[in-house]
C-alpha cells in the first residue's frame, strides 16, 4: 500500500485548499457587517427559527438501515473475489448454495422492510 | 513509505498526485464552458459567446470575479465546519482518481544526472497502485457525505441543513445499489486490482463456457457484454452519487434555494463545484474501466502494441512511452465521452420527486442490483459445470 502517497495527497490538497480560501479571502473585499444581511437566508422575509431546524426522523432510519445493509454486501465482497477460486478447487456448490441462503435473507429483510413502511416518504 | 526507492522517484511520483490533482482543477472550467454551451446548444440558443472565441476567455472571467467575490459567514453560521467544508470538498475526487489506472507503465532507462547515476525506474501513469482498487475508490468517495453535512450543519441554515440531510441520505441510499452492482464485476475478473481488470478486458469478445472456449471476432472483450445490467445499475447510481440531474435533490434549485450551499458564495461555492465534477471523473473513469476495457485499445492487447512500437522506438524507454501515449489517448476518450453522457442526460432528463428517488434506489435499483449478482452466481456456477 503506498501509504506515504495518499496521505501526501490528503495533506496537499487541504493545505492547498486552504490556501485558495485565504487568496480568495484576500483578493474579494473586506465583507461589511450588516444584521440583516448576516441573518440565514430567507427569501427576503425576516428568520423565524434562529436555532437548529428539527429534522425527520425518517433520516435517521434511512441511515441506520443503509448501515445494516451496506454491511451485509461487504460480506459479498470477499465471496465474489474467491467464487472462481472455489469453483476451481471443486468446493463451488457449497459456497454457491451458502451465499444464495445468505441472499436469501438479505431479500427477506429488504421484503420486511418494505412491508413495515419503513421507507415510505409522505 | 513505498514511494520509491530513491529521491528522485518518490519526487516523480510526489509530482504526478499533484499534476493528477491539478488537471482535475484545471479540467472544470472547460468542463463548464462545455456544459454550458452544450446545454445552450440543446436547449437551441447560443451560450457564451462574447468574451474570446467561442467564449473561452469565459472560464478565465468567472475566475476573476470568483477571486473578487468578498469574504461572507453568516452569523448563524459555525466558522470552522463553514471552512473546511469546500476545502474538505475537493479531497474525495482527487484521491480516489489518482487510484485508476490511465495507461501503461513509462519505463525510464539508467542516465547520468549530478555525477550519479541514476535508474532504472518504472513509471505508472496513475498516482498510486492500491491492490484493492475498488474498495480504496468506494471508501474515499463515500467521504463526500461529510461534505455535504459540516456544509449543511456549518452554515447554520435550515435550508442548507435540509439539502445536506437529503443529499447524504439519497447518497448512502444509492451506494447499496452501488456497492452491490459492482459485486457482479468482481465476480467476472475474481480480482480487486484496477489494472488487472483492465489487463483482462483485452482482444476480442473470448468466454469459456461448459468446457468450450467461445471466440468472436467482431467484438472487443469487453465488461459491458458480461455486465450489461451491472453497467446500468453502475451508472445510474453514479449520477445519484455526484448529486447530479436528475437527482440533484441536494440542490433542489426550486424548493430548497440551493440546498446545502445556499450560504456559499465566491470561490467557496466554486470549491464545492470543483468537487462535483471531481465525482463525475471518478464515475466516468471507474466507467470506461470496469465496462469498456479502461486503457485499453479495442482489438489490440497491450504486448501487440509494444510489438508494434518497438519495430521504430530505438530504446525500451522510448518504446514504453509510445505505448503509454496510444493507451492514454484511448482511455482519455473513453472518459471523455462519459463525461459528455453526464452533461448530456442532465439537461435531457427532467427531476425526481424526493420520495419517488428514494423508492427508486431502495425498491427498483437494489433489488435488481441483487438480481444481477444472483444472475451472474448461477450463469458462472453453471457454466463451469
Amino acid at each position: 500500500m503506498p501509504l506515504g502517497g495518499i496521505i501526501f495527497i490528503f495533506v496537499f490538497i487541504a493545505v492547498f485548499g486552504a490556501f485558495l480560501l485565504w487568496v480568495a479571502a484576500k483578493t474579494g473585499g473586506k465583507s461589511k457587517y450588516h444584521p440583516v444581511k448576516n441573518e440565514p437566508y430567507e427569501c427576503g422575509l425576516p428568520g423565524l427559527e434562529k436555532k437548529d431546524t428539527k429534522v425527520s426522523v425518517k433520516y435517521y432510519l434511512t441511515a441506520i438501515l443503509f448501515i445494516l445493509f451496506d454491511i451485509e454486501i461487504i460480506f459479498m465482497y470477499p465471496w465474489a473475489i474467491s467464487f472462481r477460486e472455489f469453483i476451481a478447487t471443486g468446493a463451488g456448490a457449497f459456497v454457491f448454495i451458502s451465499m444464495m441462503v445468505f441472499i436469501a435473507i438479505f431479500i427477506f429483510g429488504l421484503f420486511w422492510e418494505v412491508k413495515s413502511k419503513a421507507l415510505e416518504w409522505d | 513509505m513505498d514511494m520509491g526507492k530513491d529521491i528522485f522517484e518518490v519526487t516523480v511520483n510526489g509530482l504526478k498526485l499533484v499534476v493528477i490533482f491539478l488537471m482535475m482543477v484545471q479540467a472544470v472550467p472547460i468542463l463548464v464552458w462545455l456544459e454550458r454551451r452544450g446545454s445552450a446548444f440543446i436547449q437551441n440558443r447560443l451560450g457564451p459567446n462574447r468574451v474570446g472565441p467561442l467564449g473561452l476567455m469565459q472560464l478565465l472571467a468567472d475566475a476573476v470575479k470568483f477571486l473578487t467575490k468578498e469574504n461572507f459567514v453568516p452569523d448563524a453560521a459555525k466558522p470552522f465546519l463553514y471552512y473546511a467544508a469546500p476545502v474538505f470538498a475537493l479531497i474525495p475526487g482527487a484521491v480516489a482518481f489518482s487510484a485508476i489506472p490511465m495507461s501503461t507503465p513509462i519505463k525510464v532507462g539508467t542516465f547520468e544526472m549530478f555525477g550519479s547515476t541514476w535508474g532504472p525506474y518504472t513509471f505508472l501513469v496513475q498516482g498510486y497502485d492500491i491492490g484493492v482498487g475498488i474498495v480504496f475508490i468506494l471508501g474515499i468517495s463515500s467521504l463526500a457525505a461529510y461534505t455535504l453535512l459540516m456544509a449543511g450543519f456549518g452554515s447554520g441554515n435550515k435550508y442548507s441543513l435540509m439539502g445536506a440531510l437529503r443529499a447524504s441520505a439519497q447518497t448512502i441510499s444509492y451506494e447499496l445499489a452501488l456497492g452491490l452492482s459492482i459485486v457482479g464485476v468482481i465476480m467476472l475478473y475474481g480480482t480487486f486490482d484496477l489494472t488487472a481488470m483492465t489487463l483482462a478486458q483485452q482482444g476480442p469478445l473470448t468466454f469459456q463456457m461448459f468446457g468450450h472456449t467461445i471466440s468472436t471476432k467482431f467484438l472487443p472483450n469487453w465488461g459491458i457484454f458480461y455486465q450489461p445490467l451491472a453497467a446500468l445499475l453502475f451508472f445510474t447510481t453514479a449520477f445519484a452519487e455526484s448529486n447530479r440531474l436528475p437527482f440533484d435533490l441536494a440542490e433542489g434549485e426550486s424548493e430548497l434555494v440551493a440546498g446545502f450551499h445556499t450560504e456559499y458564495g465566491g470561490f467557496k461555492f466554486n470549491m464545492f463545484f470543483i468537487g462535483e465534477y471531481g465525482h463525475m471523473m471518478i464515475a466516468s473513469g471507474l466507467m470506461a474501466l470496469f465496462f469498456f476495457g479502461g486503457f485499453g485499445i479495442p482489438f489490440a492487447s497491450v504486448l501487440e502494441v509494444e510489438t508494434w512500437a518497438r519495430g521504430f522506438a530505438s530504446t525500451e524507454g522510448g518504446a514504453s512511452a509510445i505505448v503509454s501515449a496510444l493507451h492514454f489517448l484511448s482511455f482519455f476518450l473513453k472518459f471523455a465521452f462519459f463525461m459528455w453522457v453526464f452533461i448530456w442526460v442532465r439537461w435531457t432528463l427532467p427531476r425526481f420527486r424526493y420520495d419517488q428517488l428514494m423508492d427508486f434506489g431502495w425498491k427498483t435499483l437494489l433489488p435488481w442490483a441483487l438480481a444481477n449478482t444472483i444472475i451472474t452466481a448461477t450463469v458462472i456456477f453453471i457454466a463451469s459445470l
